[in-house]
């Protein structure tokens, strides 16, 4: 059994009977062809990236089925080149993996595992997420020694411990700090 | 007796090492791209939507190769520009 997947765009231009009925065509055709269709599934109406017979949008279906061999395919996409109200189609066999895809993304699955497969791309920004939030520490560090400074200066009664105990921390924080928006850069 | 912590330095030691590139395919145990998923090819494509070598996205070739025909179907059913500015 090989598993195969078409993906139209129907003219938007079509009331949405029409629109309906011409994707019913084609799964009727299908199933006449001895296909078992797996899942319809209607992307609905999305923006195209380009102009397609002067349309800016399109009514976007992806039909997934299986079938024993390819035997059919001439014939479907004779009849979707010959359909006016078909923008342009793609009929492409799904491997196991493809298969596996699609099932898991009509379960659900797929929100996490897209996750999984965006975090990649966000794997390099977060790595740099926590050392920007501690890019930010660096400016307000040196601004805090300016201020203790002036603490001193001003009210001179307070213990000088507090001082000691202020700036103390920031001498270790700026060369951490360092290290961190330095890495910054370099990720990037 | 000095802890490795305790030592500073003047400047970032780790400043000149290059970060190694790695497949996010191969890493994430990502099978099949879906040309449908245009957000997510978009990672791979410049901003005139061209697609991004190799060297740049550091995918290994067997993924390389799935990602270029996957933004290659997307661009036919117009998911995706064949030709643009500012795509980001």
């Amino acid at each position: 059994m090989n598993q195969y997947e078409v993906t139209f765009i129907v003219d938007p231009v079509l009331s949405g009977d029409e629109i309906k009925a011409t994707a019913q065509t084609y799964v009727d055709q299908l199933t006449s062809a001895g296909c078992a269709i797996v899942h319809v599934d209607e992307m609905g109406l999305r923006p195209l990236a380009f102009a397609i017979n002067k349309r800016s949008s399109g009514i976007y279906y992806c039909v997934e089925f299986t079938n024993v061999n390819g035997t059919f395919m001439d014939n479907l996409e004779l009849s979707l080149r010959r359909d006016e109200r078909i923008m342009r189609f793609l009929t492409v066999k799904l491997d196991k993996y493809g298969a596996k895809y699609n099932e898991d993304k009509r379960n659900g699955l797929i929100g996490k595992r897209k996750k999984k497969s965006s975090e990649p791309s966000r794997e390099d920004a977060p790595a740099p997420r926590p050392s920007r939030e501690a890019a930010p520490a660096p400016a307000p560090a040196p601004a805090p020694v300016a201020k203790a400074v002036v603490v001193e200066e001003m009210p001179a009664p307070p213990p000088v411990v507090e001082v000691e105990v202020d700036t103390e921390p920031i001498l270790d924080e700026p060369i951490v700090d360092i290290d961190a928006v330095e890495d910054e850069p370099a990720k990037d | 007796m000095a802890n490795k912590d305790d030592i500073k330095f003047l400047s970032n030691p780790n400043i000149g090492q290059l970060r190694k590139k790695y497949c996010r395919f191969r890493k994430f145990g990502i099978k099949y791209i879906d040309y449908k998923d245009a957000d997510f090819l978009l990672q791979f494509v410049n901003e005139q939507g061209k697609i991004l070598p190799r060297r740049i996205t550091g995918n290994s070739l067997k993924y390389q190769r799935k990602v270029s025909t996957a933004i290659k179907r997307a661009r036919h059913l117009a998911m995706l520009p064949y030709v643009t500015d500012l795509l980001k």
